[in-house]
């Protein structure tokens, strides 16, 4: 198999497409196995797609350590849909695998995991909190390997109410870990209800800054220009002394009218009338799996 | 019963210090971590000699695994330095998902384990670490004796592969194992050769077992001790090679006696060979302030605890042959 080095031209235009087959992907994942998080998977789609399929150098041949690529980590493992889907789409497996996903011996676990080897995941993740610890170990590795390649990972935002996201901030800023740009899904929501309900954010990006951080905020999180604008302006930012966080706004089910705006899709599967709506609205670009 | 001497009374930590520098030397990947503890964990030297492949991570232990975790990915080989306590119950969930689960070559480097830690008491004195450990799939659990086997086994565990618990001690114990000996990661070692009961011991505990056997010769009893410096993978063949020839057993270890190595050891024993078994651990409670052998004499972890065990269990044999017959 031919090793293939991803860091792509690939237009807005082009981009936009690819997301709309991997909402399309995730709709169907979610309601084959009847369970999942499609609301966070649709809502981070463009900002995962814009990575794998334009801002990231990556290598779908792939490989543990990943010397002399972009790495990039879920840290809110329960988007796991989106993840599989984008990773099979750009190429690390075939995209029929995605019909596994939830199954029993399947590499497709409902969060994100390594001991089915799955090409493209290199730490399970799920229990929250802790992708961004990981990121940061990985990104230090990438400095004393001399590697100037960068380190991404996603967060929820309902997970910065866990501890030891609040340890890595702090490490990472004491340490200058330049490499790394961490976005935050901001969609507002958890299980529980929105955010400001459950446990106050508060000022988040005041309190990444008081931290340290260097943060971008992205108010248009689902408009593929903006993003890649974004992702672009983190970039340029990093290797400055300085981590680099990314406040995502995203809408949670973005793509699928009656999931968005709310928490209620957060971990609940559609049913097959549900799933002809959703598709209804999310053109099949790159044929379905 | 053989003679066992040492030269010195010094720290198994001590060793863990010693090791580390010497492992960093072996391999460039070697990286150390410490959460606010360099001088307890000794992990001084080797960062004197690897300023640039040391992280201090300050007071956050659950970070400290992560970042271990992603310093593997790259290809390097994190020790991460803390007390038991911290290293183990603080950070499960850490080590269960980002360590063990995502099979990262992590070595979790445990001081200040078990009731030596002494005057602290009980919110440091972890009882339970070793349970958890070895819970865990991939997770190898070793617990050396004394200095120079902890020197040995931090140096040996650069060439596992996979998840490695590591766990030693505050206090100065004897210094009685070979200087520059080899590790061998699940292998047993037979210590004293004997007829009528088998000692499996752990940790400090080894020394103590020692001691027991001269005593249990005065007392006419030949007692096979074996030093189970790795509780998991599990010496098994070992086990059930000595039983087979003294039909008894006790073990001995600075832990609860739920969860650790007497735990494992019965469960050899009930599903290959089912033996009289005699476990000299705490029981089922937590420690307190006190120094090291004031707390190993009241919670029953002496040379005297395993004395008694070892009667005990040799009559026990007795009585089932009586049974039997």
């Amino acid at each position: 198999m031919l090793i293939e080095n991803v860091e792509k031209t690939t237009t807005v235009e082009e981009l936009k497409k690819i997301a709309s087959q991997v909402r399309r992907d995730i709709v169907r994942m979610v309601h084959c196995c009847s369970s999942g998080h499609p609301g966070g998977s649709l809502g981070c789609a463009d900002y995962l797609v814009a990575l794998y399929f334009r801002e990231m150098k990556h290598n779908t041949q792939f490989n543990m350590d990943g010397i002399s690529e972009d790495l990039f980590f879920l840290s809110n493992g329960h988007i796991s849909p989106l993840w599989y889907s984008v990773l099979s789409r750009a190429g690390y497996f075939p995209a029929s695998e995605l019909g596994t996903f939830r199954k029993l011996n399947s590499r497709l676990q409902g969060h994100p995991a390594t001991e089915e080897h799955l090409p493209g995941i290199r730490i399970a993740s799920g229990s929250l909190g802790q992708g961004l610890s990981v990121a940061v170990g990985a990104a230090q590795a990438k400095k004393l390997n001399k590697d100037n390649r960068l380190v991404y990972v996603l967060m929820g935002d309902g997970e910065q109410q866990e501890g030891q996201v609040w340890e890595a901030l702090m490490y990472a800023a004491h340490h200058k870990v330049d490499n790394i740009i961490a976005a935050v899904d901001y969609n507002g929501q958890q299980i529980d209800g929105p955010c400001d309900k459950v446990m106050s954010l508060g000022n988040l990006k005041a309190k990444y800054e008081s931290f340290g951080w260097r943060v971008l905020e992205c108010a248009e999180g689902n408009k593929m220009e903006v993003v890649t604008e974004t992702i672009q302006k983190a970039k340029s930012l990093t290797g400055q002394g300085q981590p680099i966080a990314i406040l995502l706004k995203t809408e949670m089910g973005y793509g699928v009218d009656y999931m968005m705006g709310s928490h209620k899709w957060h971990g609940a599967a559609p049913n097959d009338e549900q799933l002809a709506k959703a598709l209804a609205q999310l053109e099949e670009t790159l044929g379905d799996y | 019963m053989k003679k066992f001497t040492f030269e010195e009374k010094i720290d198994t930590r001590s060793g863990f210090g010693v090791g580390l520098v010497e492992a960093g030397r072996l391999n460039s990947n070697v990286v150390g971590l410490c959460a606010d503890l360099i001088g307890s964990l000794k992990m001084g030297d080797f960062i004197k000699e690897f300023p640039d492949r040391f992280f201090q991570v300050g007071i956050a232990e659950a970070n400290m695994i992560g970042l271990a975790a992603g310093l593997t990915i790259g290809g390097k080989i994190p020790y991460t330095g803390t007390f038991a306590n911290f290293s183990t119950g603080r950070v499960f969930d850490q080590i269960r998902q980002s360590v063990s689960y995502s099979e990262k070559n992590v070595k979790i480097c445990a001081s200040h384990a078990g009731l030596t830690l002494g005057e602290d008491g009980a919110t440091h004195q972890i009882l339970e670490d070793i349970g958890m450990m070895k819970m865990l799939p991939h997770m190898v659990v070793i617990n050396p004796c004394d200095f120079n086997q902890t020197k040995a086994a931090t140096i040996a565990i650069a060439n596992h592969f996979g998840p490695v618990y590591l766990r030693f001690g505050r206090p100065a114990v004897p210094n009685f194992t070979p200087k520059d000996q080899k590790f061998e990661i699940g292998k047993a070692l037979l210590l004293n050769e004997g007829a009528d009961v088998s000692i499996f011991a752990t940790g400090h505990m080894v020394w103590e077992a020692i001691k027991a056997g001269e005593i249990l010769e005065q007392k006419g009893i030949d007692a096979e001790i074996i030093n189970i410096h790795t509780i998991k993978p599990l010496d098994t063949a070992a086990i059930l090679k000595s039983v087979q020839k003294t039909k008894c057993a006790v073990s001995a270890e600075e832990h609860q006696i739920s969860g650790g190595l007497g735990e494992s050891i019965a469960q050899v024993l009930a599903r290959n060979y089912p033996l009289p078994l005699e476990i000299v651990a705490v029981n089922d409670t937590f420690g307190e302030s006190g120094t090291p052998d004031q707390l190993m004499e009241k919670y029953g972890l002496t040379a005297n605890d395993i004395v008694k065990a070892a009667m005990k269990v040799v009559e026990r044999k007795a009585a089932m042959k009586t049974l039997s017959v």
